[in-house]
């Protein structure tokens, strides 16, 4: 791979591009799941509707989103990124209502028996408890995020898909190749990273060994987004 | 134990309840929007144009490698000279960045005078020489843009066939043709379909009807590979592709000028260039041939060397930069 | 609001419905590759999810899979197949298949693997052998989750489908890039909009289809617990 050596300087370039253009709308979807999802926990009764139409929203090709937005915010980053927000909205929200939902009912009286406050409970008990779920959903969100900034490529926006573009107009497979193994590589770096948050974030699950195996997989399992169940 | 999990919500209601939001959502904004359109407020600007930026000068290269490498050499040449450039490559095809050049979001990009006439400036011109394409280009330009002076490099379209098509039906200009095209399929970037040197022009100037219209890209991989395992039978190629030779393809010729000369030259926005500027572009152009634009398309594209190197070492080589 | 006036010029004109690049055409064309891809991806990932979760095995590699799948990029992997394959005519069809397998077959393992033991035990008990108790009971239990990978690969399919019209396919996708290639954004918004149209539809199908194919009982246990 001498041509990748030899172009290092823009492929990090790109690699940069395409990290932001990708987690940006992931921590926004963060930020927006988080008091969304509390409301819908409050308040059950707007789960569903709210989930029905985040699905619907999700079930939606990524290219049609993106030039779909092209009539309101032209051929810019944004184009990009607001759908993108979209998409980690509907991985990231679910598993915020799982994960306040998975808080055991025996945890959440003892804090109220303790005296804690509404928001103590939520901040200092429901939170954390709920980190592992939430942070499957952000890693979906992450990943599909980072592969599909690359389909921008077709609209002119930056990213690694400009390598795709590019290697198709010089018939250069080799160029591809690299962008596919950089996207690929970009993913399980930010999957990885996000592991080791959510371990360092739930000091409480270390050395639980085998027992906690299966629990585990099903959190590195993360196929559906959390709550996409049953019709 | 891991059990099926099921979401239960008690009753079947919230999914159709998103559908409905969503289906009510659609149509409360068709209706809109049927309402708005025909109140006729006025065309809507093309969400395709991207926004004017201001400050320092913009070059701009359309979607394929060659233009985007002959914007790579103005972009290099301007800043090795202290110029302030932004560069914007891989726009699109001329339908796309023309208006854009026109109202000043791109500064320079370097263009074809043929094509640009027929396709953007007036399309009924039957202009074929350089210099009758330069004089309708400074004739009918609008205001805000001019081009400067040619170079003695082309890169025409051209209608391409395999060198075992043309020895077949003993072709040599586009006018043989005339009985095949019927059972021939034609591929070509989309835009082709519609431009007056593409399709209709073909029609028009030849008589040739081709069977079907095949989406391939701009002169690169989809259409050489199309034309090599028979998927078409005849394509639009620029006529310096490597792979013209490289591939043994036939290009024929066009004595009729369906498509009118070709020589690249830069096209600026008035405003935003001075006479330095125009100065140097005007020394590239001075030294740009033919076979040198062949030779950097050979390295892009057979060799797969680097915008950036091929441009400096074009600049380099020629005593520009 | 306007990009719905968009879609609607090039929509509400009548010819457009009509030829080889009419509404309707295209969408024979997507959906015969969404089908094709469809039944040949379902073909290998159910069966073989049903066997790693009838047997238990493999869900480690299954977790690696998942992992890798999610984060290919379609565009590159279809200019890849096209480059490879010299411009074959099926070039297409390996991404879309290969898109859509790991969806089905993780889910399929989920489906089957979280069949309850007691559930299992019962039917034994029945007298049932165990290919009996994999079909009757098993693979029925697992059903829900089953039609989920479906129909997630459904629409990812339609999804890459979309896409490949950058390598000459035809179908929905065909009007988003040549109107991206002519500035012309209405035919860029109606294809758009026939896209999600044909993927809303999808969602509905597999939904409906779940109706029609869950067995009564479990809807019933889903509904009470």
């Amino acid at each position: 791979m001498s041509w990748a050596i030899n172009n290092a300087s823009m492929l990090a370039h790109l690699t940069g591009q395409n990290a932001y253009l990708a987690l940006v709308p992931v921590l926004v979807g963060l930020v927006v799941s988080l008091p969304l999802g509390v409301l819908c926990v409050r308040f059950g009764w707007l789960y569903p509707p709210v989930l029905g139409l985040i699905s619907v929203l999700y079930a939606l090709p990524g290219l049609a989103l993106f030039v779909v937005l092209i009539a309101y915010t032209g051929l810019t980053d944004t184009t990009v990124m607001i759908p993108l927000g979209v998409y980690s909205l509907a991985a990231i929200f679910p598993s915020v209502v799982d994960g306040l939902r998975s808080v055991p009912e025996p945890v959440r009286q003892a804090a109220v028996a303790m005296g804690f406050g509404t928001w103590r409970r939520l901040v200092t008990v429901e939170l954390p408890i709920a980190v592992p779920v939430v942070i499957a959903g952000l890693r979906v969100s992450a990943v599909s995020s980072i592969s599909l900034v690359s389909v921008g490529g077709l609209i002119g926006i930056g990213g690694l898909g400009y390598l795709f573009i590019d290697g198709e107009q010089r018939d250069f497979a080799t160029e591809i190749v690299v962008g596919i193994i950089l996207i690929v590589i970009l993913s399980l770096v930010t999957d990885t990273v996000l592991v080791l948050v959510r371990r360092a974030l739930t000091p409480w699950q270390r050395g639980r060994g085998r027992l906690n195996r299966r629990a585990d997989m099903r959190a590195d399992l993360p196929i559906l987004p959390a709550g996409m169940q049953m019709p | 134990m891991h059990r099926i999990t099921v979401n239960t919500s008690g009753s079947l209601a919230p999914r159709w309840r998103g559908y409905a939001v969503v289906g009510l959502a659609v149509v409360a904004g068709v209706a809109l929007s049927a309402c708005g359109s025909s109140k006729g407020s006025g065309k809507p600007s093309n969400p395709l144009a991207q926004s004017a930026s201001k400050g320092s000068v913009v070059v701009g290269s359309a979607n394929f490698p060659e233009d985007e490498l002959l914007a790579q050499i103005y972009a290099s040449d301007l800043q090795a000279h202290g110029i302030k450039v932004t560069t914007k490559f891989n726009i699109g095809a001329r339908e796309v960045y023309y208006p854009e050049v026109k109202k000043g979001a791109i500064t320079i990009i370097p263009e074809y005078n043929g094509a640009l006439l027929t396709t953007s400036v007036d399309t009924t011109s039957t202009a074929a020489t350089t210099a009758q394409v330069d004089a309708a280009l400074k004739a009918d330009l609008p205001g805000t843009l001019e081009i400067l002076n040619p170079s003695s490099a082309q890169d025409a379209d051209s209608v391409t066939v395999t060198a075992a098509t043309a020895k077949r039906d003993h072709l040599t200009s586009i006018a043989d043709l005339k009985p095949f095209a019927k059972n021939m399929d034609f591929g070509g970037p989309p835009e082709f379909a519609t431009r007056s040197d593409g399709i209709p022009g073909l029609k028009k100037n030849y008589g040739l009807t081709f069977k079907k219209f095949v989406q391939t890209d701009e002169s690169s991989t989809i259409t050489f590979t199309d034309l090599k395992n028979g998927k078409v039978q005849a394509a639009d190629v620029f006529s310096t592709t490597p792979q013209i030779s490289t591939d043994h393809f036939v290009a024929l010729t066009d004595p009729k000028n369906n498509f009118a000369a070709q020589n690249v030259l830069p096209l600026v926005y008035k405003a935003g260039v001075d006479s330095k500027i125009t100065g140097l572009l005007n020394a590239i152009s001075a030294k740009l041939t033919t076979s040198a634009l062949l030779q950097m398309d050979t390295a892009l594209v057979v060799r797969h060397a680097s915008y950036t190197q091929v441009a400096q070492g074009f600049l380099t080589a020629e005593g520009l930069m | 609001m306007s990009y719905f006036s968009f879609a609607w010029q090039w929509l509400s004109l009548a010819h457009h419905w009509a030829g080889s690049n009419g509404v309707p055409a295209r969408l024979i064309e997507h959906l015969e590759y969404t089908v094709i891809a469809m039944v040949i991806a379902a073909a290998i990932a159910l069966p073989v999810g049903v066997l790693m979760g009838h047997t238990g095995r493999g869900g480690l590699t299954l977790v690696g899979i998942a992992n890798v799948w999610r984060s290919l990029p379609t565009l590159g992997l279809l200019v890849l197949a096209f480059i490879l394959s010299g411009g074959a005519s099926w070039a297409w069809l390996i991404p879309l298949v290969a898109l859509a397998i790991p969806p089905i077959m993780v889910t399929t393992y989920e489906g089957v693997l979280g069949v309850d033991a007691d559930l299992k035990d019962a039917a034994a008990g029945m007298g049932m052998t165990p290919r009996q108790v994999l079909f009757k009971v098993e693979v029925p239990v697992a059903l829900p989750l089953i039609l989920l990978g479906l129909r997630t690969a459904a629409i990812q399919v339609v999804a890459t489908a979309t896409i490949a019209a950058y390598i000459s396919l035809g179908g929905f996708g065909r009007y988003i890039i040549d109107g991206l290639a002519t500035n012309n954004y209405q035919l860029v918004a109606a294809g758009a909009a026939c896209v999600v149209v044909l993927a809303l539809l999808v969602q509905f199908a597999f939904t409906g289809l779940g109706r029609l194919v869950v067995s009564a009982g479990l809807r019933q246990q889903a509904r009470q617990s």
